[in-house]
């Protein structure tokens, strides 16, 4: 059973404020969709690998030797263009606002 | 829904200089400009980048060169792939100011292949929805009736196809976001194989479920945009490296002798009445057509939305961690810390769903319940994986519906988003195993809305759902206008 302090923990996890409507909406929905999700435990999976994804039993390269690529460099994206969508810089970082206090 | 053109038509009639694609895309902003405003598929349209390309295009076919396989095609582009010069959005107000530095690699080779963006098409935000209702912006309208939803989460890429206003389009599928709308709106979908399609360019919703596909009016449409599409991207480290194999010449090929699974699963309770009997039909098709049917069982499928929910807002939690007003996005300006600014930036910038998601997403990962939900879902996944694997043992292709209605009303589920999952009910289980599937049209209910046959196959098997798609559609075709076919034309070319 999710509480209203839960909501609160994973809000703040998630760096979300949420307004009261949307705790109490929260709160009510989590409680729903994690009973439905609660049927998982009819399954007896002690005997199961857990899957995180499919990509290695197809074929893609996933294992280390096949994701990885000559270290050498190769262009990257020019600095003025990854600044470009930024909210706010000076010209060199991204400037956000104080960093020392929540 | 007037507007004949497929893939295949558009290219010939500039191929043989019947227009010209500068006038097809005139033709197609024109018909977007009377028509598209009562539906809303459209976010973006993108004339610049259309009208360089037509050029480009037009002249290739003055100097008479060999033109690529989608010249002159104009299409559409769901608003979750990264494109240049015009902006993305992903159906969110945290993006809508984005302009990608680059191209994703789908959108990169469907122009390479010659295709004419016409413009991006609204979605649910971050692609987290089964009826477009989540829309940062607008909903969209579905083209057959205007008090009904398009499905989602590619709901504009959809509804374009179905209205004519693009010829074919491109979308997302994480828990079947392809291949519900393609259902909803009476045209044909595909999610390939995990890995098929790079992914490079596509804004991340649930990584290890995402996938990209087409949308066409026909099958063989959809076939060559996959084909255009498909194959190892070194900037996807997920793109499988497996051969692309020829589509086309597999659409049109006969089924004798195939094995068809039909899993009881699939057709129990929760399935609209009208829905089965026009699956059943389709499946007759499939028999008469020289299948053979065989009664399977996937046993682990109603433990698939469960198992979903937690892989998929999981993973999502994690992804759109990176919306956080610093690097890119709308930043709300009230934040007097950091940690102030993020949290108003996602509060003011991100929609209910996709902040319900996130929430469930962090709480089934966080400390001392990842066990018993996150590990406990990815056991499950196992076995669902594995359900398909012993079906495939036995079978060549799956049949089933591909949704267990048809489209519902604008408001009818937006309350209760336990309902709104349960429209995924028989598409989730392919993204979890990762195997490709379709989504054809098969017949309309009495209200006179499409209805959506799903054929899925063997992961890298593409050619025989393509097969097997065609004969379906074929027939469908045939049933609905006896005089314009004969039953044999879908096992011929």
């Amino acid at each position: 059973m999710v509480t209203e302090k839960d909501v609160s923990y994973v809000a703040d996890l998630a760096h979300l404020e949420l307004t009261e409507a949307e705790r109490a909406r929260m709160l009510k929905d989590l409680n729903s969709i994690l009973s439905y999700i609660d049927r998982l435990n009819e399954l007896d999976t002690s005997a199961v690998e857990p899957m995180a994804q499919v990509a290695s039993r197809y074929g893609a390269r996933q294992d280390a030797g096949g994701a990885m690529r000559p270290d050498e460099p190769r262009p990257s994206l020019p600095h003025d263009e990854a600044m470009r969508n930024a909210p706010a810089t000076d010209g060199v970082f991204f400037k956000v606002p104080k960093v020392i206090d929540r | 829904m007037n507007n004949p053109l497929t893939v295949d038509s558009a290219r010939t009639a500039v191929l043989e200089k019947q227009t010209t694609a500068t006038a097809l895309v005139d033709a197609f902003y024109q018909k977007i400009a009377a028509e598209d405003e009562a539906i809303g598929a459209y976010l973006t349209l993108s004339q610049e980048r259309a009208y360089l390309q037509a050029a480009y295009v037009d002249a290739l076919a003055d100097k008479g060169d060999a033109l690529p396989p989608l010249a002159g095609v104009p299409i559409a582009i769901k608003d979750v792939f990264a494109t240049t010069r015009v902006r993305t959005t992903a159906g969110s107000k945290i993006l809508a100011n984005f302009i990608a530095p680059y191209d994703a690699t789908a959108v990169q080779r469907l122009e390479a292949a010659g295709a004419i963006i016409l413009g991006k098409t609204n979605c649910d935000e971050f692609a987290m929805g089964s009826s477009n209702e989540n829309s940062g912006f607008h909903p969209v309208r579905n083209p057959h009736d205007h008090s009904r939803v398009p499905g989602g989460s590619s709901g504009g890429s959809a509804a374009v196809v179905a209205a004519g206003t693009a010829v074919a389009s491109i979308g997302s599928d994480t828990g079947g976001s392809i291949r519900q709308p393609a259902a909803f709106c009476g045209v044909v979908g595909m999610k390939p194989t995990y890995g098929r399609v790079s992914r490079y360019g596509l804004i991340a919703f649930a990584s290890s479920l995402d996938h990209v596909g087409p949308f066409g009016k026909t099958v063989k449409d959809v076939a060559l945009m996959l084909q255009c599409m498909a194959g190892r991207d070194p900037l996807d480290s997920t793109s499988a490296d497996v051969p692309v194999l020829n589509y086309l010449e597999h659409v049109g090929q006969p089924v004798t002798g195939m094995k068809i699974g039909v899993p009881k699963e699939y057709f129990g309770e929760g399935l609209d009445a009208e829905v089965r009997a026009a699956v059943e039909a389709g499946i007759q098709e499939l028999a008469k057509a020289g299948c053979e049917i065989v009664p399977i069982s996937l046993p682990h499928t109603e433990h698939a939305i469960p198992t979903y929910y937690v892989v998929a807002t999981a993973e999502a939690s994690s992804n759109l961690a990176r919306y956080d007003g610093v690097r890119y996005g709308v930043r709300a300006s009230d934040g007097k810390t950091l940690a102030e600014m993020y949290r108003r930036t996602r509060d003011a910038g991100l929609g209910t769903e996709v902040k319900r998601r996130i929430m469930l997403g962090t709480y089934v990962l966080s400390a001392g319940y990842y066990d018993a939900y996150y590990l406990k879902a990815q056991r499950v996944r196992s076995l669902l994986s594995k359900d398909f694997d012993n079906a495939f043992a036995a079978v060549d292709a799956i049949v089933t519906p591909t949704t267990p209605t048809a489209a519902f009303k604008l408001g009818e589920k937006t309350d209760d988003p336990l309902a709104m999952y349960l429209a995924d009910i028989y598409t989730v289980t392919a993204n979890l195993a990762g195997v490709p599937g379709i989504s054809v049209p098969c017949g309309k209910n009495k209200a006179g809305l499409p209805i959506g046959i799903q054929i899925l196959g063997k992961s890298f098997d593409e050619p025989t759902v393509l097969r097997v798609a065609h004969v379906v559609e074929h027939a469908m075709a045939a049933a609905a206008n006896p005089l314009s076919d004969s039953p044999e034309a879908g096992t011929q070319r």
